[in-house]
């Protein structure tokens, strides 16, 4: 799946891209998109003018705005088809690993019968062994085993798959690396979490999202107005004396039709779902990826995605009377033996007081004593010592001792701040406590700051205490936290939220998350995670990275401000364009109107034509910023606003006038007309 | 000359932008929190009466389709009362001149004009309309055509500011209370103002005054026209109506006597849509909002008045040639207000739907007249007339907040509202509507032996009065380009249903987008919202309205003004 970063035009794509365009000139298709369709219509009408008997032009001019109208038809089609073929290449790579596959499918009291792929339905069982594919997607039932999604997510480290918990989904086209299990199948062939992938990578099924549905409409209504503005200017000009011929008046009207926006409206919906899936990450509909633009509230567990996820040791704090060093040494020596991340955290920072590694093989005449839930600690006995480490009531308890107030004091400070404090004794000797606490993973702080620049408020989700979480949330920089959270809290608070009138996005990976991934108005869903955590959110990411939310609200926000400034910019250029044509159009009858051509460009004819090819060629120019998106850097909101407007609304303004110019020139240079 | 010109400017806005916060709160205390005001001791009885006679209805709050039928009702209701007095005029009182009935095609030209607040007059108010037929006919409807319109701005700002409910206010219950709290008391004072200053107001029959010179071929005496004019004046003027007594409207000495009242009208025609900005502001508890709305106005309003000023003040470039007096176009103004004052109450009057006219915008420059059909054309929003103005302009907001809206990278929003393909969809059906009720009537006409009949000038100039007279009707402005004759059957007929669905058809997408937007939830304002105030939206407000009016009007007027300015700079050559 993880497609070395698609370049926009690769040769393959951009052939099969120039056949698509063709195909797509059949208006039954077209009509999909109402701007090109009018254009369409037009460049019919000119073709048809062609075989009129004095069509008031001449013949070779006629032939050059057909083939030019013909033309902006056919590279809005290629854009789209551009941004189609990505997406169809990755399809292809997707289909590969979907070849026929044999499945065991048990069924109670017979033997297993091995049966194609296609043949499973929901709730066949079917049992994958050793270096066989994944049949279909399922839940382990039963077993344990390595598996290799790299098919899917393209990382390449296996993953570890068992039963019961929310590791428990497989997806087909995986490959069992070790062990057996049982799979329950989940999906019906055609069904499958591949199928749906490539069809939503192929955009079979596009639905049009409801802000593109708005701007059809706004371009459509823009259309028609000009449709009424050139077809009364015909009326205008038979009580002016004036006769305007079809050409000219439908390349007039080509030319202030919304083309650049209509034609490269869809190929910029396709790319934004195109971007995120080179972020691996896949949204079930371009709807998702338009409202992660719109996200206002983030919900970010802390475990995993704010924090490195377990509790790492940052200080010694010796009891008096010891040193640091020897708190180090013996700290370490009782943790030798602790396999938890904390107990090789404390390995590690024990290491920085200048003491070297240690391995429990070192050491032969001593005896370990591991870590386990019920004793809270573990230690080494070497000869008459017992050293231990671990919750400072169970140690006290072990060394039959009360601490010294000072020690006392440390460990309600740690966890006051919200640290962990573990203590270090010998029997009948406290020695000193370790500060452990939760490490906020780099950069996020950084990331958030970024966030808030956009307007959107980062929440952070934890099970710990609120002292515990005010810490943390101070320490990574979110705007508000909800301590104590259970699953029903984190629904309540999604809805609280909407309630406000905000859109809420959540990352999850557990059953539990399903109900708030359903409720959430973005619901990434982590690759490893169940299947039901899956099918509640609307993304899911392939590589299981909480963090990537980030990335995914920039994708959707790059995606509406392309919109918006190509709209912008295609709205704009018209002015330039009225400027080209108009004075076309009167100077013959009104030959006064000359200052009016404030291009001066060579003649009436040359005029229209660089307006016609102008039209079309912009388009073409586009298609790149169309499939990469516009620029974005997070910002408020008028900062964003004055910077777009300057770019593209003046852009929008100033460029038609010396493209056209420049066109003119050309076309004057070679005589074209 | 010219530096009284320029602080008369300043007075003019300086005083426009101070009465706008004090009015513009009254406003929002006569619709919004409905309480006494300074007035309710005179007329609390007669509001008191009022609501008692319409029942329960008052009290509730109604769906933007009961508020449209009601408004509809209550419309119909008034054009058919003023069609059946001008019928029936000669049977009425108050008639001292004896006028016959009004012909059938021109009283429902007229009364539609006036139920539509758009008061195009296809007749001499002195040779035509009895003093009856002005008060009861046409005045009553000067009072409640505006009282509709600021009605249904206000139900579309309260659309905007309500969240999650369904209702937009109560119809009647905002037509009583702007009537009565503010146009009937301002009207009485202006009116009195205006008679201080010597605009008569009697029922007498004309004065026959004898002329000191004998004119050839006529009686040896002068008809002077009397009437009730300051009562029809007041209201003329503050309901953004224009209709005036006499044919000569504003330039009449007995309609608009002195500088000062010259003066006083500009004032009061901007009065009420300036004010509903600071409303709108304080109804969506956005105060920078209105004030940002209200500087796009004036920018808008600032550069047209330039554009004419200039032009009016070079005058035909022909003159120099000609070695006349380069004193300006001083053709069809009168003497007593000058270029600048004409051109002052020209763009005033055509930005806000007004209609009044102190001079003849068919003699104005190419580009001098230009300007006030493309105000018409722009939809009148720059400051606009009563409510109507206000409400365009909100269309105009959201579609530019619709268009640019996605570069902040979110889908677009209004005030914490998302503008989705519904409320789009009624904005472009009000945009295309107002461009296809002046633009097809206009063709129509422009290809047709009726329609060119009624020009006076042929050739671009022709056409600029033809398309004037339809972006008046539709544009509810009721100013003319006067050269036109437009009393004749079709034209009464064409103008007087483009008037009404200029008025009437367009308010159905307001109402139902106040009803939409009602029924939204909010999304709280944060950093990342789009900012609806400050310099840039400013901008991009006055961008939007500039572009999308030039793109949809400049073809028609490249034939018409446009051209015409190239001929005349260019080869001299008048229409």
């Amino acid at each position: 799946m993880r497609t070395a970063a698609t370049s926009i035009f690769q040769k393959d794509i951009l052939k099969q891209a120039v056949m698509d365009a063709v195909k797509k000139l059949d208006p039954r298709s077209l009509a999909r998109n109402p701007v090109m369709f009018v254009t369409e219509c037009c460049a019919l009408l000119t073709t048809a003018a062609l075989f009129q008997k004095s069509s008031g032009e001449p013949r070779g001019f006629i032939i050059q705005i057909s083939l030019w109208l013909w033309f902006t038809v056919l590279f809005a089609n290629f854009a789209e088809a551009v941004a189609e073929g990505r997406g169809k290449a990755q399809a292809d790579s997707l289909r590969k690993t979907r070849s026929h596959t044999t499945a065991n499918r048990m069924q109670p009291g017979q033997e297993n019968a091995p049966v194609p792929a296609e043949a499973l339905r929901k709730n066949d069982i079917v049992a994958v062994s050793a270096g066989e594919t994944v049949p279909a997607d399922g839940e382990v039932i039963s077993g344990i085993a390595t598996v290799d999604e790299s098919a899917i997510t393209g990382e390449s480290a296996p993953v570890i798959r068992e039963s019961g918990g929310d590791r428990s989904a497989v997806t087909g086209g995986t490959k069992v690396l070790s062990d057996k299990i049982i799979v329950r199948v989940t999906a019906n062939p055609g069904e499958s979490f591949l199928d749906r992938m490539i069809s939503l990578v192929e955009g079979a099924n596009r639905q049009k999202t409801p802000n593109e549905i708005a701007l059809t409409i706004l371009l459509s209504a823009l259309s028609v107005i000009f449709l009424v503005a050139i077809f009364t200017l015909k009326f205008f000009g038979i009580y002016s004396g004036a006769w305007f011929s079809i050409t000219v008046l439908v390349s007039l009207l080509v030319c202030l039709l919304p083309t650049t926006i209509g034609g490269l409206l869809s190929a910029i919906g396709i790319a934004g779902i195109d971007r995120l899936v080179q972020k691996n990450v896949l949204a079930m509909s371009g709807r998702a990826v338009e409202a992660a633009g719109d996200i206002d509230v983030l919900l970010l567990d802390k475990t995993g995605t704010i924090t490195l996820g377990d509790r790492q040791a940052v200080r010694f704090i010796p009891a008096p009377g010891i040193t640091v060093g020897t708190l180090a040494d013996i700290a370490q020596l009782a943790s030798l033996s602790d396999e938890t991340p904390e107990g090789r955290s404390i390995v590690i920072l024990a290491k920085k007081h200048g003491l070297r590694g240690r391995s429990i093989a070192e050491i032969p005449d001593a005896r370990f004593v591991s870590f386990s839930a019920q004793t809270r600690m573990s230690g080494i006995d070497i000869g008459l010592h017992q050293f231990r480490k671990g919750a400072p009531d169970a140690i006290a308890a072990f060394a039959a001792i009360e601490f010294p107030q000072e020690m006392k004091r440390v460990i309600e400070e740690i966890s006051r701040e919200g640290g962990t404090a573990l203590a270090v004794a010998e029997k009948e000797e406290a020695l000193g406590v370790i500060h452990l606490k939760d490490i906020v993973k780099g950069g996020l702080r950084d990331r958030f700051i970024r966030l808030r620049a956009m307007g959107i408020k980062t929440i952070m989700i934890t099970g710990d205490n609120r002292l515990t979480a005010a810490t943390i949330a101070r320490e990574a920089g979110v705007d508000d936290f909800l301590a104590e959270a259970r699953p029903e809290d984190k629904m309540a608070l999604i809805r609280k939220e909407q309630r406000n009138g905000y859109l809420v996005a959540m990352t999850g990976d557990g059953t539990n998350d399903a109900p708030a991934l359903a409720q959430a108005d973005v619901g990434v869903a982590m690759n490893t995670g169940t299947q039901a955590a899956k099918e509640a959110g609307n993304m899911v990411d392939l590589d299981s990275n909480p963090t990537k939310l980030i990335e995914i609200i920039e994708t959707g926000k790059q995606m509406l401000m392309t919109r918006g400034a190509l709209t912008t910019f295609s709205i704009a250029n018209d002015v330039a364009k009225y400027f080209a044509i108009l004075p076309a159009m009167l100077i013959v009858l009104f030959p006064e109107i000359a200052p009016l051509n404030i291009m001066k460009l060579g003649s009436p004819l040359s005029a229209i034509l660089s307006a016609v090819v102008f039209n079309a060629m912009i388009i073409i120019l586009l298609i790149p910023l169309a499939l990469k998106g516009v620029k974005f850097k997070p910002m408020k909101a008028m900062a964003l606003l004055r910077r777009n407007l300057v770019i593209y609304g003046l852009g929008g303004l100033a460029i038609p006038f010396a493209g056209i110019k420049i066109i003119d020139i050309v076309v004057n240079f070679f005589h074209l007309t | 000359m010219e530096i009284g010109s320029w602080l008369q400017l300043l007075l003019f806005i300086g005083l426009l932008f101070l009465l706008t916060r004090p009015f513009g709160s009254y406003l929002y205390k006569v619709m919004e929190t409905k309480e006494k005001t300074i007035f309710s001791p005179v007329l609390g009885g007669c509001e008191k009466l009022l609501f008692k006679a319409l029942g329960r209805d008052v009290e509730k709050e109604q769906s933007w389709k009961q508020y449209g039928i009601a408004l509809a009702f209550f419309s119909l209701a008034g054009m058919l009362l003023t069609y059946f007095v001008l019928r029936l005029q000669h049977i009425l009182p108050l008639n001292p001149q004896h006028f016959a009935a009004v012909e059938p095609s021109l009283a429902f030209n007229t009364a539609a004009s006036f139920a539509a607040n758009t008061n195009w007059q296809n007749y001499a108010g002195e040779s035509t309309m009895s003093h009856f037929s002005q008060m009861v006919g046409l005045t009553f409807q000067n009072f409640v055509s505006a009282a509709v319109g600021i009605a249904v701005a206000a139900a579309l700002v309260r659309g905007i500011a309500r969240k999650s409910v369904r209702t937009i206010g109560n119809f009647w219950a905002d037509l009583i209370r702007v009537t009565l709290h503010v146009l009937l008391p301002l009207s009485i004072m202006l009116a009195i103002f205006f008679i201080s200053q010597g605009v008569i107001q009697n029922f007498s029959a004309d004065v026959k005054a004898a002329c000191l010179e004998k004119p050839a071929g006529r009686e040896p005496a002068q008809f002077i026209p009397q009437g009730p004019v300051a009562s029809q004046e007041a209201i003329k003027i503050l309901g953004t109506n224009g209709g005036g007594f006499f044919n000569a409207n504003s330039s009449h000495p007995f309609e608009n006597p002195t500088p000062l009242t010259n003066f006083i009208q500009l004032l009061a025609i901007f009065l009420i849509p300036s004010a509903l900005t600071r409303y709108l502001g304080l109804m969506v508890g956005n105060k920078k909002h209105g004030w940002a709305v209200w500087s796009a106005m004036a920018v808008l309003f600032l550069a047209s008045l330039m554009v004419c000023w200039t032009a009016e003040g070079k005058g035909n470039s022909r003159y120099p040639v000609l070695s006349a007096s380069s004193g300006g176009n001083m053709e069809g103004k009168e003497t007593r207000f000058g270029i600048f004052n004409s051109a002052l109450y020209a763009t005033v009057t055509t930005s806000a739907s007004c209609g009044a006219v102190n001079s003849m915008h068919d003699s104005f420059t190419p580009l001098g007249g230009l300007m006030p059909l493309l105000n018409i054309q722009l939809g009148e929003v720059v400051y606009g007339g009563v409510g109507s103005g206000l409400s365009g302009m909100l269309i105009f907001v959201i579609l530019a907040v619709f268009i640019a809206g996605l570069m902040v990278g979110r889908t677009p929003e209004y005030l914490g509202k998302k503008i989705e393909s519904a409320d789009i969809k009624l904005c472009v059906f009000y945009i295309l509507a107002s461009a296809i009720l002046i633009l097809a009537p206009a063709a129509w006409a422009a290809a047709s032996r009726w329609g060119v009949a009624g020009i006076s000038n042929h050739g671009p100039h022709g056409l600029s009065e033809m398309l004037y007279a339809f972006s008046s009707a539709a544009g509810n402005n009721g100013s003319a380009f006067a050269g036109l004759s437009a009393n004749t059957p079709a034209y009464n007929t064409l103008l007087g249903l483009v008037m009404l669905a200029g008025r009437f058809l367009l308010m159905v997408p307001v109402l139902a987008l106040a009803g939409n937007l009602a029924a939204k939830k909010v999304i709280p304002a944060g950093s990342g919202s789009f900012p609806v105030h400050g310099m840039t939206f400013i901008v991009l407000l006055v961008g939007t309205i500039i572009i999308v009016g030039l793109l949809t009007f400049f073809p028609a007027l490249s034939l018409g003004p446009v051209v015409e300015h190239f001929i005349m700079t260019g080869s001299g050559k008048l229409f």
